[in-house]
């Protein structure tokens, strides 16, 4: 980190590009715009149309995911759609739901959650099927609920797997809400992206960048911790 | 066939005059074209522990699945207290042979998974959780989870599960395959204490002819292509003279034979 750092520092002060400023005048710039009311403005819009979309993957992604383990016919019919979706440029996507849901918060919001949904059904999926056989077993023999089997037994022994993939999901999701917003409405992170390269602003323009950047990063490492307590268990089963 | 010698230790025993807890009538169970069980009877006297023995592939987890009610047989009824079977029931309970303990759940919430199931509220299986619990001295390790305890304690923790929900009925299968033999010793004297103990019907499945004859009140040897009961055996003499005199006693021993004679056939 440090290494790249003075790198950056480095071609920065030499003046190659004006594409790349000086770290030191990025972190500069970084300090003086974080307490702007665009920058806020564009915090809050972009927070709110990642966390609505992220909220809906996984309510959505999880149970489609976890019924797709359990019941083979569902599998069969969802399976090579999500499959699709999983690797198919959704960028090129945006512009129909555009046309569905109209230019604003919705479409970002749907972009968003489809960035997100279908590495979270696959992952669900998959810790669903890896259960060890007897606990299923186990839980019919004494009776167990569809529910409760459900939420006693599914959904906590694919956990592992669900968390390994609400994270990834996670990750795309910023990817997904940026393109969202700079594709569907210039409001948000976007706007402030479109704003400064537009006016060369490359100090601005990078130091969103790194505020990015630093919450997509932090958001991730909090789920890989949040994965590696829960596979404290997992491994022993 | 070396098959007589066991007649003669059959027929010392005493007729059949028992109650049946479960009754096993003309089961079959077919998987696609192969036939894993074929018209199988099978009587399960109230209060007794009865062992299916034999060798691998002669069907006695299924059969013993069956009768859970978790697997559904081809054709033939099993009847427990004299109703029916169609599904898991509460008058059943069942140990797995690789224990199937929740890893995320602390061993009081694993004893209490049953009565979960069940709807009991929660201090109150709590308090009888901790009874099993203690029961199959586990005592100071509620809080524990399963992968903190070794293959002998998590076992315990299986039959406390399955003690826990007071069923009539117990189904073992292979129970301590899983432990070392030292663990595996120490279970058959404690199962043959928890027989006398609790008023319950254990059915147990093993391979081992030393563990069968050893814990078991009625020994059903059942061989394999196609599967069927070949003899059942009620040991009688050495039952009452406690724990460590079973293994030289006599007829123990004879009947230990005798069933290694009827099976070394079967074994690949």
């Amino acid at each position: 980190m440090i290494v790249w750092g003075l790198l950056w520092e480095i071609v920065g002060q030499a003046e190659l590009t004006f594409f790349i400023p000086p770290l030191s005048e990025v972190l500069a710039t970084l300090f003086s715009i974080i307490g702007t009311p665009a920058f806020q403005k564009a915090l809050a819009e972009t927070a709110y149309a990642f966390f609505v979309g992220v909220a809906f993957a996984i309510a959505i992604g999880i149970p489609v995911g976890i019924l797709m383990g359990k019941s083979r016919l569902l599998d069969e019919l969802l399976l090579p759609w999500v499959n699709v979706f999983l690797s198919a440029p959704l960028t090129a996507l945006v512009p129909v739901l555009m046309v569905l849901f109209g230019f604003g918060m919705k479409s970002i919001i749907i972009t968003t959650a489809l960035f997100a949904i279908w590495i979270i059904i696959l992952n669900s999926r998959a810790g669903v099927i890896q259960i060890n056989r007897s606990l299923v077993e186990m839980a019919h023999s004494f009776g167990a609920s569809p529910l409760n089997a459900f939420f006693k037994i599914y959904f906590w022994a694919a956990l592992p797997e669900i968390l390994g993939g609400v994270r990834i999901g996670i990750i795309r999701a910023v990817k997904g809400v940026i393109i969202g917003q700079l594709l569907i409405s210039i409001v948000g992170f976007g706007a402030l992206f479109e704003l400064y390269s537009a006016n060369f602003l490359m100090g601005h323009f990078w130091a969103v960048l790194i505020v990015l950047f630093a919450l997509a990063f932090t958001i991730s490492e909090f789920l890989a911790y949040l994965e590696r307590r829960v596979s404290y268990y997992a491994s022993k089963r | 066939m070396a098959m007589s010698p066991i007649k003669e230790v059959t027929a010392q025993t005493t007729p059949m005059e028992f109650e049946s807890a479960v009754s096993v009538r003309n089961i079959s169970k077919n998987y696609g074209d192969v036939e894993a069980l074929r018209d199988m009877s099978l009587e399960f006297p109230r209060g007794q522990l009865t062992s299916l023995l034999g060798p691998s592939g002669c069907g006695k987890t299924t059969l013993l699945k069956i009768i859970a009610g978790l697997l559904e047989p081809t054709s033939g009824q099993v009847e427990v207290n004299g109703k029916t079977v169609s599904g898991p029931g509460k008058d059943r309970a069942f140990v797995f042979q690789d224990f199937a303990l929740l890893p995320w759940a602390t061993v009081i919430r694993n004893v209490a998974f049953g009565l979960e199931m069940r709807g009991v509220a929660a201090s109150e299986r709590e308090a009888i959780a901790e009874k099993y619990i203690k029961e199959v001295g586990l005592a100071g390790f509620e809080q524990s989870y399963p992968h903190e305890l070794s293959g002998g304690m998590r076992q315990r923790v299986g039959l406390a599960r399955a003690l826990a929900v007071d069923s009539d009925v117990l189904l073992m299968d292979e129970p301590f395959s899983a432990v070392d033999e030292q663990t595996r010793r120490k279970f058959q004297e404690d199962l043959l204490n928890l027989v006398q103990i609790e008023n319950k019907t254990f059915i147990f499945v093993t391979h081992s002819i030393e563990e069968a004859v050893y814990v078991s009140d009625q020994i059903a040897i059942l061989l394999p292509r196609p599967s069927r009961v070949s003899e059942i055996i009620r040991p009688s003499s050495f039952r009452d003279k406690g724990v460590d005199n079973i293994r030289r006693d006599p007829e123990y021993l004879d009947i230990v034979d005798n069933i290694w004679a009827s099976l070394r056939g079967y074994v690949e």
